[in-house]
C-alpha cells in the first residue's frame, strides 16, 4: 500500500501543482518539493523499518490488486532491496531536482512541476512493478512528461532533442511490449494461466528459437535507456539540450531504468540467453567505456561532455552485470547510485554555471575559480568522484566492478581499467577549462545561494558516505544478488 | 413480422423517424435550435430504445437483418458518435452562410444507413445500408455549396464512391451467380474463380469507404473540404458501419479459411499502416493529417480484425471505442477554434494554444496521445488489445509493422504536440475568443465545452480501467 501511496502523491502532486500554478507560481514550487520530501521520508523509513525482509525474502512488501482481470493484468507492487535503493536515489534526486529548478524555471512553472513529479512517478513505478504490463506502463508514462520537460524548457535545439529522445525510447519500448506479449501468450498457453505476473513468468519454460527473439526484443528496449554504445545517439543531445533537472533526471534516474530491467528481467528470465549475451555485451560495454571517454574528451560543450562520460560510465554496468559474479554486480548497484549522484552533481553544476554564465561552451569559461571558490571546490569533488578517486563511491563501484569481471575476461577488464585513465584525462581537462585557467569573465558573480549549498551538501555528503561506508547497501542487496547470480 | 421483430427494430426505426420529424419541423417551425433539441432528444431515445431491445435479442429478421449483441454495440457507439456530432455541428452551422436545417434530414439519413450496416446479413440490405449512408454523404460533404473546396471534396466524393458501389454490385452479383444466394449465412467457402472474383470486387468497395490504402486517395481532401462536422462523421460514423458489415460478413464466411482473400487484407493492412503513417509525415493541415491517421488507424484495426474471433472483435470494438472518442475531440477542438471565415485547420492556426486556451490545448494534447497510444489514455489498452490479439494468433508480419509504424505515427502526433506548446504567436489569430459566443446560444457552448471534458475524462477512464468496459463488450458479444 505504501508503494502505491508514494507514486499516488506525486501523481495528485504533480496535478496540484499545475492547479495551484493558477494562483501563485511559489506555491507549485512549494508543492512540488512538499511532494518529493514526503516520498523520500516514505522511503526511507521504508529502508529503517525494513530491517528484516521477514517470511518471503527477499522481498518486503507485496501489495496486489486485480486490475484487468480478463488479461490477467494486477496492480502489482513490490519491493525489494533493490528497488528499495532504487527509489531511495528515485527520490533524493526528485527532490534534488525541484530544488535545482527553484529560479532557474521562470515561465509556465505549474505545468514544469507537473512534469517533473509525474517524470518521477513513472520511474518510481518502473522500479516497483511487478507485473509487465503494470511495468510497460510506467515505462510508458515518464515519456511524455519528459519529453515536453525537454521540448518546453530546453535549450536552443531542445525540438530536435526531444523527438530524438521520445522515439529512440518508445522505439524500444514497442519492441518490449511485443516481448512482453509473446512471454504472456507462450506461457498461457504452456500453462493455461494467462498472467502477466512477474512472478509467473519466471518459470515460463521457453524454446530457444522463441526465447531468442523475445530476450532481443527486452534488450534492445534496456540497450537504449542504459545506453549500449551503438545505441546511445539520443543521449548527448538530451541531455545537453535539456533544462537542469531534466538532465539531472535523465542521467541520475532515467539511465538506471534501463540497468534495473536488464538486472530484473532479462537475467532470470532468460539464464541461457544471458549467457549468449554476453558474449556481445561484455565487449559492447568495453567499447562504451573507451569511445564515451575519448568523445568526453573532445567535447567543447560542458553538458555534452558530462554527457558522454556517462556513456562511458554506463559501459562498466553493463560489464558488470554480464560477468555474472556476485562481487560485479555488487558494484554495478553501487555504480548505479554512485553515477546518479557524482553526474547528477556535475549537472547541476553545469546548470548553476549556465544560469551565471549563460553559456555551455568550455571556450569561453575558465578561471572561475576566483569568483566561485565554494562551486569550485564542489566542482572538484564530483569530478574526482566521477574519475574514480578512492574515498568516493565511485571508485568502491568500478573497483567492485572490475575485480567480479578479470577472472571472466582478463583482456577486456585491462581494456575496460584502461578506460579509468581517459576518464582522468577528460576530467581534468573538464575542470581545467571551466575553474582553472587564466579568468575569463571580468564581472564579478555570485557564488552559491544557501539553496544551492544544500544541494551541493547534500549531494557531497552522499557520495562520500557511499565510498567510506558502501556496506549498508551492499547488505540491503545482497539477498537479490545472491539469488540473481545463482541462476 | 412477429412483434418481437417489430420491438427488436425499435432503435432503426426510431432512426427513420428521426429524419421524417425533422423535415416536418422545417415544415412548420424553422428553427435550428429547435431542431438541434429535438435530435438531441431523438437519439437519446435511440439510445434508450437499444437499452431496451436488449432484453429482447438475439432477433432475426430473415432474410435481411439480424439483431444481435454485436449489432447493438455497434450501433450504440454509432448514435453517441452522432449526437456528439449534432452537437458540434449546431455551433459549427449557425454561423456559416448555408440554411443548416436541411442538414439534419442528411445526417439522421446516413446514420440510418450506417446502423442498417451493423445489423444487416444479407446483400440486399447491405447495398440499400450502404447506399442510404453514402447518398446523403454526397450531399453532406459539399453542404457548404459556395466554398470551393467543398464543391471539389463533394465531386470526388461522389464519383468515387458511386465507382466503388458499383463494384461492390458487380462483386455481389458474381458471387450470387456462383451460390445462388446472398444470405451472408448460406455462402459456403470455395475457392471457385467466380467467388474469388466477386470477393475480391467487394474488397474494393469496402477498401474504398474505410479508406484503406490503395483505395485512400479521396480521404485526404475530402476530410479537408468537407464541413469539419461532417468530417468527424465520415472519419467516425460511416467507417464504423461499414466495419461492422465486413466483420459480419468475415465472420459468416469464416474468411480464414480462404487464404487468397485472406491474404489480400493482411497486404491491405499492411499498406494502411506504412502509407498513412508516412504520408501524415509531411501534412500541414491538421484535416488531412487526422486523415492519414485515421487511414494508419484502420489498418492497425484491421490487425485485430484479420484474428476473426471472439478476441479479436473485442479488440476491434473497444479499439473503435477509443479512437472515436478521441477523433471528436481533436474534431470538436477545431470546430470550437473555426471561424466563420476560416477553418482552423492549418498548423500555424494552433501556435501556442495551450498558453492561451488551455482546456482546448489540453483535450487537443491528449486526444492526439490516445491516438498515438500513450498510457493513461483509452488508446493505450485499445492498442495493447490489438497487439494482444494479433500476437495470439501468430499474425507476425502485421504486428511487427504495426509496431514499426507506430514509432512513425509518434513523430507526428508529437509535431502537433509541439506546435500546441510553442511559443504563441504575437499576433492575434484564431484562438482570441471570439465576440461570436456571445451572439450565439451560450448554452450550446457550455455543452461543447462540457462534451470535450466529459470526453477526455472518458479517454483517461478508459485508459486506467479498461476492465469494466471490456467485460461489457464480451457480456455484449455473448449475446448471439
Amino acid at each position: 500500500m505504501i508503494l502505491a501511496l508514494m507514486i499516488g502523491i506525486l501523481l495528485i502532486g504533480g496535478v496540484l501543482c499545475w492547479l495551484a500554478a493558477q494562483w501563485s507560481a511559489a506555491a507549485s514550487k512549494w508543492i512540488a518539493l512538499l511532494a518529493a520530501v514526503t516520498d523520500l521520508a516514505l522511503s526511507a523509513g521504508c529502508w529503517l523499518r525494513l530491517r528484516d525482509p521477514g517470511p518471503n525474502a527477499p522481498w518486503f512488501i507485496d501489495f496486489r490488486k486485480a486490475w484487468i482481470p480478463s488479461f490477467g493484468i494486477s496492480f502489482h507492487l513490490a519491493l525489494d532491496g533493490l528497488s528499495l535503493v532504487l527509489l531511495l536515489l528515485t527520490f533524493f534526486l526528485g527532490t534534488l531536482a525541484v530544488l535545482c529548478s527553484w529560479r532557474e524555471i521562470k515561465q509556465r512553472r505549474g505545468f514544469f512541476f507537473f512534469c517533473l513529479l509525474w517524470t518521477l512517478a513513472g520511474i518510481a513505478g518502473v522500479f516497483v512493478a511487478m507485473d509487465l504490463f503494470l511495468f510497460y506502463f510506467f515505462w510508458e508514462v515518464m515519456l511524455v512528461p519528459m519529453y515536453f520537460l525537454i521540448a518546453l524548457w530546453g535549450d536552443t535545439r531542445r525540438r530536435y532533442a526531444a523527438y530524438k529522445f521520445f522515439i529512440f525510447t518508445q522505439a524500444g519500448g514497442l519492441l518490449m511490449l511485443l516481448s512482453i506479449l509473446a512471454l504472456y501468450f507462450i506461457h498461457g498457453q504452456g500453462t493455461g494461466n494467462y498472467t502477466f505476473d512477474y512472478f509467473s513468468l519466471l518459470n515460463t519454460a521457453l524454446d530457444p528459437s522463441a526465447s531468442k527473439w523475445i530476450v532481443a526484443g527486452f534488450f534492445i528496449a534496456f540497450a537504449i535507456k542504459l545506453p549500449v554504445v551503438p545505441l546511445h545517439n539520443w543521449l548527448p543531445d538530451a541531455h545537453s539540450e535539456a533544462p537542469t533537472a531534466g538532465s539531472l533526471l535523465l542521467a541520475g534516474l532515467l539511465l538506471k531504468t534501463g540497468a534495473y530491467g536488464i538486472i530484473r528481467f532479462i537475467l532470470p528470465f532468460f539464464p541461457a540467453d544471458s549467457a549468449a549475451i554476453a558474449n556481445w555485451a561484455i565487449p559492447l560495454g568495453v567499447t562504451g567505456i573507451v569511445y564515451g571517454a575519448l568523445l568526453a574528451y573532445s567535447q567543447t560543450d560542458l553538458k555534452r561532455l558530462i554527457a558522454y562520460t556517462s556513456v562511458s560510465h554506463m559501459g562498466f554496468v553493463l560489464l558488470g552485470i554480464f560477468s555474472f559474479r556476485e562481487i560485479a554486480m555488487q558494484g554495478t548497484i553501487m555504480q548505479i547510485l554512485t553515477h546518479g549522484i557524482s553526474t547528477g552533481a556535475l549537472f547541476v553544476m553545469a546548470g548553476m554555471l549556465k544560469e551565471r554564465l549563460h553559456t555551455r561552451d568550455l571556450g569561453i569559461m575558465g578561471g572561475l575559480w576566483t569568483t566561485l571558490p565554494s562551486m569550485g571546490g564542489a566542482f572538484m569533488l564530483f569530478t574526482m568522484a566521477s574519475l574514480g578517486l578512492p574515498m568516493l563511491g565511485n571508485f568502491i563501484a568500478e573497483f567492485l566492478i572490475l575485480l567480479g569481471t578479470f577472472p571472466v575476461s582478463p583482456i577486456l577488464t585491462v581494456l575496460a581499467s584502461g578506460g579509468l585513465i581517459l576518464s582522468a584525462l577528460y576530467s581534468l581537462r573538464m575542470v581545467q577549462k571551466t575553474f582553472l585557467g587564466p579568468p575569463s569573465t571580468p564581472h564579478a558573480l555570485k557564488d552559491l545561494s544557501s539553496r544551492e549549498w544544500l544541494t551541493l551538501s547534500a549531494l557531497s555528503i552522499s557520495i562520500i558516505a557511499l565510498g567510506l561506508f558502501p556496506q549498508p547497501v551492499i547488505d540491503l542487496v545482497r539477498p537479490v544478488v545472491r539469488l540473481l547470480v545463482s541462476n | 413480422m412477429t412483434t418481437t421483430q417489430f420491438d427488436a427494430l425499435l432503435p432503426y426505426t426510431l432512426l427513420a423517424a428521426a429524419s421524417l420529424v425533422v423535415i416536418l419541423l422545417i415544415a412548420f417551425r424553422r428553427s435550428h435550435t429547435v431542431i438541434q433539441v429535438v435530435g438531441f432528444i431523438l437519439m437519446c431515445m435511440v439510445i434508450a430504445a437499444l437499452l431496451k431491445v436488449r432484453s429482447v435479442l438475439p432477433v432475426a429478421v430473415p432474410p435481411l437483418f439480424r439483431i444481435d449483441g454485436l449489432a447493438l454495440l455497434f450501433t450504440a457507439l454509432i448514435v453517441f458518435c452522432v449526437l456528439i456530432i449534432g452537437l458540434f455541428s449546431f455551433v459549427y452551422f449557425e454561423e456559416r452562410e448555408e440554411n443548416p436545417k436541411e442538414y439534419y434530414i442528411l445526417l439522421f439519413l446516413s446514420t440510418l444507413g450506417a446502423t442498417i450496416l451493423t445489423i444487416s446479413v444479407h446483400f440486399i440490405s447491405f447495398f440499400i445500408g450502404l447506399e442510404l449512408l453514402s447518398v446523403s454523404l454526397y450531399a453532406l460533404v459539399a453542404y457548404l455549396r459556395t466554398r470551393n473546396n467543398a464543391v471539389e471534396a463533394g465531386m470526388k466524393y461522389l464519383v468515387l464512391a458511386a465507382l466503388s458501389s458499383a463494384f461492390l454490385l458487380f462483386g455481389m452479383a458474381l458471387i450470387y451467380m456462383d451460390k445462388g444466394t446472398m444470405d451472408f449465412t448460406a455462402i459456403v467457402p470455395s475457392g471457385s474463380i467466380l467467388f474469388i472474383m466477386g470477393a475480391g470486387m467487394m474488397v474494393v468497395a469496402i477498401g474504398f469507404k474505410l479508406a484503406l490504402v490503395p483505395f485512400h486517395l479521396w480521404a485526404a481532401d475530402v476530410y479537408q473540404g468537407a464541413p469539419t462536422p461532417v468530417t468527424s462523421f465520415i472519419a467516425t460514423v460511416s467507417k464504423i458501419g461499414v466495419f461492422a458489415v465486413l466483420l459480419r460478413f468475415a465472420q459468416s464466411i469464416h474468411l480464414q479459411q480462404h487464404p487468397e482473400v485472406y491474404t489480400v487484407f493482411v497486404v491491405l493492412a499492411i499498406a494502411s499502416m506504412i502509407a498513412g503513417n508516412l504520408l501524415a509525415l509531411v501534412q500541414q493541415n491538421i484535416k488531412r493529417l487526422l486523415a492519414y491517421s485515421s487511414i494508419a488507424h484502420f489498418g492497425y484495426l484491421l490487425v485485430s480484425f484479420l484474428t476473426i474471433g471472439e478476441a479479436g472483435t473485442q479488440a476491434s470494438i473497444f479499439y473503435l471505442l477509443a479512437y472515436s472518442i478521441a477523433l471528436l475531440a481533436a474534431f470538436g477542438v477545431i470546430v470550437l477554434l473555426s471561424t466563420r471565415q476560416k477553418e482552423a485547420e492549418d498548423l500555424a492556426d494552433f501556435r501556442g494554444l495551450f498558453w492561451k486556451r488551455p482546456l482546448m490545448a489540453a483535450v487537443f494534447t491528449i486526444a492526439l496521445l490516445s491516438l498515438a497510444g500513450i498510457p493513461l489514455t483509452a488508446g493505450f489498452p485499445a492498442k495493447f488489445f490489438v497487439l494482444a490479439s494479433g500476437v495470439r494468433q501468430h499474425l507476425w508480419l502485421p504486428v511487427v509493422v504495426l509496431v514499426l509504424t507506430s514509432i512513425v505515427g509518434f513523430y507526428y502526433y508529437l509535431r502537433v504536440i509541439g506546435v500546441l506548446f510553442a511559443e504563441a504567436p504575437e499576433t492575434p489569430g484564431l484562438q482570441q475568443r471570439e465576440p461570436k459566443e456571445r451572439l450565439l446560444q451560450p448554452y450550446f457552448y457550455a455543452a461543447i465545452y462540457a462534451t470535450l471534458v466529459v470526453l477526455t475524462a472518458l479517454s483517461f477512464w478508459l485508459g486506467i480501467l479498461p476492465a469494466t468496459t471490456t467485460d461489457g463488450i464480451r457480456e455484449f458479444l455473448l449475446i448471439r
